[in-house]
């Protein structure tokens, strides 16, 4: 099999993976970036809201225009950006298997990288109810794909359930696409997203059910309507509650999952952090995992916002390059003091605190496993 | 059903909103157009800071602070109701007629509203209170397709109506 | 034909898509227009179909569920490959897709 030797190799091209390139190959480093879509940039292209943070984060500006900006300085930047690939597998700490092309008539290759970023994104959860399987019930972010990139709707009628900020602002692009949101169903007594996302929703007079629940969904071949009800304070459903509402459409915004097949499979020590999406990667203050050379980035990491993917994704590119001597470490620190600086303002504040307590504890988890401690035999 | 609070209805209560620093007086609404930020949480975010021509919206060196809005230096101008990420800044000119007040707001769908059209005026909860006449809808390069809408209502409404119901597609 | 089209043509804050080129898929035999590049799963979903597969044991409808190629719900058959992921594989004029019920069949010869 042929084998390509590189500086840093990246999976995913998304907000993270780009940006890693991004910072890695301005530094003079080969880097190399697979991505098994047809088109690099991630969820970015989705998200057609203007971003909040500062103007370092490239705030106010919507998501796909940020995407355009990245895309345009990756091609700058000298990085290498295969498309249509697929990292199936990572061997021996340093290789990546990659199947590159069309379906049915791909190239098979082997990647020997000196750094891997593994920066490969989350998946949307699942929620089981009776009916959940039928056609129509489907992930939010799946809804915001048809309507924001595929431009087609996937329904007219629709219920949202779950009203963190990927439910309220898929809610909002749904109707800004010319479907109509019927109501947010939300299991918890407050809303889980910003207020001012939810304010939108409300002034165009969508109706957010805290304490209510899906009981299931109905419909012959695919969703005919739903039956709601509401929940008391142990999340029981309160008998003579229920709603029937038609619709045609259900979308679930109940969180995401980290993608870590890959560094599950490099052998990369892993830890339970429910506020990050489940198990993620343990990783030092550079991104680095407990496998010396491979790194982490985005959402694979925990579960955040393509703004933090975006610095965490510019700290494991400068480190990987620096480690690799391509920048001298005063001025490696210096970026890097930026980048950390930047990602701490993100997980500033209220709504920051769950995710900001939460990384504290992945990086405390590399350093106890570093140390021996906690680590069970045979492990 | 009482409102209690931004958290448990997506609409920021009338003691939220008296406590925000980006709400502006009665006495300061009286004088004539001023902007209403109505943020209410302490959610990382600035970009009004910055594009408020006058300097009269600071949220300072830590980004989760609310906004603070120097009532003196802002003229109402609205600048800042585009550039907000939230959509949560409206201006609101108590003296655009003798008996209506001038409410601005961001809007981002379609089809759009035209001046001198006659349409739902809504509240924070999204219910018609009244009916508003178009006066104006803005769009610029940099409002990166938000347009702002101002509305003519009643007096009475002009700290109640903050959008309107969206308009039926062809 | 003035089928009812879901195609989101206007939209307030993305840009008009002029000059899409219109192919044919064929979807259990049936003719439908397609815009060239758009994955199978939307070409479908505009033309109103949901339901893509039937499941191996209780042979029970699924469509879309992720729409980014991890959930293999949306899987058909297309141009004789079953448990082809619709969401992700791209139209091609006169493209064959099939609703598959259960495994499929492969009926392409791997050389």
């Amino acid at each position: 099999m042929k084998q390509i030797n590189t500086d840093i190799a990246i999976v995913g091209a998304g907000s993270a993976g780009l940006c890693a390139a991004i910072q890695a190959a301005n530094t003079g480093a080969k880097v190399m970036v697979f991505d098994e879509n047809h088109k690099a940039g991630g969820q970015l292209f989705k998200q057609i809201h203007k971003f909040f943070g500062s103007r370092e984060h490239r705030a106010g500006t919507r998501g796909f225009l940020i995407g355009e900006q990245l895309l345009q300085e990756v091609e700058n930047c000298g990085a290498e950006v295969h498309l249509n690939s697929v990292a199936y597998g990572i061997f021996d700490g340093n290789t990546l298997g990659i199947v590159e092309g069309e379906p049915h008539h791909e190239t098979h290759y082997a990647v020997k990288a000196k750094k891997i970023i593994l920066a490969g994104g989350a998946k949307e959860n699942y929620m089981a109810f009776p009916g959940s399987t039928l056609p129509g019930v489907m992930g939010a972010g799946a809804a915001q794909t048809m309507i924001n990139v595929n431009r087609v709707l996937p329904g007219e009628k629709i219920i949202m359930v779950g009203s963190g900020n990927v439910g309220l602002i898929v809610s909002y692009q749904l109707m800004q696409a010319g479907a109509d949101v019927l109501a947010i169903v939300e299991g918890a007594p407050k809303i889980g997203g910003y207020g001012v996302h939810a304010g939108k929703i409300r002034r165009a007079g969508v109706p957010i059910l805290v304490s209510h629940t899906i009981l299931k969904a109905y419909g012959e071949n695919e969703v005919e309507g739903a039956i709601i009800a509401q929940l008391d304070d142990h999340w029981n459903p309160i008998p003579g509650s229920e709603q029937d509402v038609k619709c045609d459409t259900i979308c679930l915004a109940v969180g995401l999952n980290p993608m870590t097949e890959l560094a599950y499979m490099a052998g990369c020590q892993m830890a339970f952090i429910p506020a990050l999406g489940g198990h993620v990667p343990m990783h030092d203050e550079h991104m680095e995992t407990t496998v010396p050379g491979v790194y982490v980035a985005g959402d694979i990491t925990g579960v955040e916002e393509a703004s933090t993917a975006m610095e965490e994704g510019n700290l494991a590119g400068l480190s990987a390059a620096c480690a690799l001597g391509y920048i001298d470490e005063a001025a490696a620190k210096e970026k890097e003091a930026a980048f950390l600086n930047r990602m701490a303002m993100l997980r500033s504040g209220e709504f920051g605190e769950r995710r900001r307590t939460a990384k504290a504890e992945q990086v405390a988890a590399f350093h106890n496993y570093q140390k021996g401690i906690g680590v069970k035999d045979g492990e | 059903m009482e409102n209690k609070g931004v958290v448990y209805t997506g609409c920021p209560s009338p003691e939220e909103l008296a406590n925000a620093p980006g709400v502006p007086s009665a006495a300061r609404l009286a004088k004539g157009p001023v902007a209403v930020i109505e943020c209410v949480q302490h959610i990382p975010c600035n970009p009004c800071e910055a594009a408020c021509p006058f300097g009269a919206i600071t949220v300072g060196d830590s980004i989760t602070n609310l906004p603070v809005l120097d009532v003196e230096k802002c003229t109402g101008c609205g600048t800042c109701v585009a550039a907000c990420p939230g959509l949560a800044i409206f201006t609101v000119d108590m003296n655009y007629s003798e008996t209506e007040a001038g409410v601005e707001f961001p809007y981002e769908y379609l089809p759009l509203p035209e001046k001198g059209m006659v349409v739902d005026a809504v509240n924070r909860c999204g219910e018609v209170v009244c009916k508003g006449t178009v006066v104006r809808v803005r769009s610029a390069a940099n409002f990166v397709n938000t347009r702002v809408v101002k509305l003519a209502v009643p007096k009475q409404f002009a700290n109640e109506v903050r959008s309107m119901k969206r308009l039926p597609r062809a | 034909m003035a089928e009812k089209t879901r195609r989101v043509v206007e939209h307030p804050i993305l840009p008009a898509q002029p000059d899409q080129k219109k192919v044919t898929i064929y979807y259990n035999g049936q003719p439908l227009e397609a815009v060239e590049g758009e994955p199978i799963a939307a070409a479908l979903m505009n033309a109103g179909i949901r339901a893509f597969r039937k499941t191996v044991k209780l042979h029970e409808p699924r469509g879309i569920f992720c729409a980014i190629g991890r959930c293999t719900d949306c899987m058909m058959t297309v141009d004789g490959h079953p448990n082809t992921r619709t969401c992700v594989t791209y139209v091609k004029d006169g493209m064959k897709v099939e609703s598959q019920d259960g495994y499929g069949k492969n009926e392409v010869v791997v050389k």
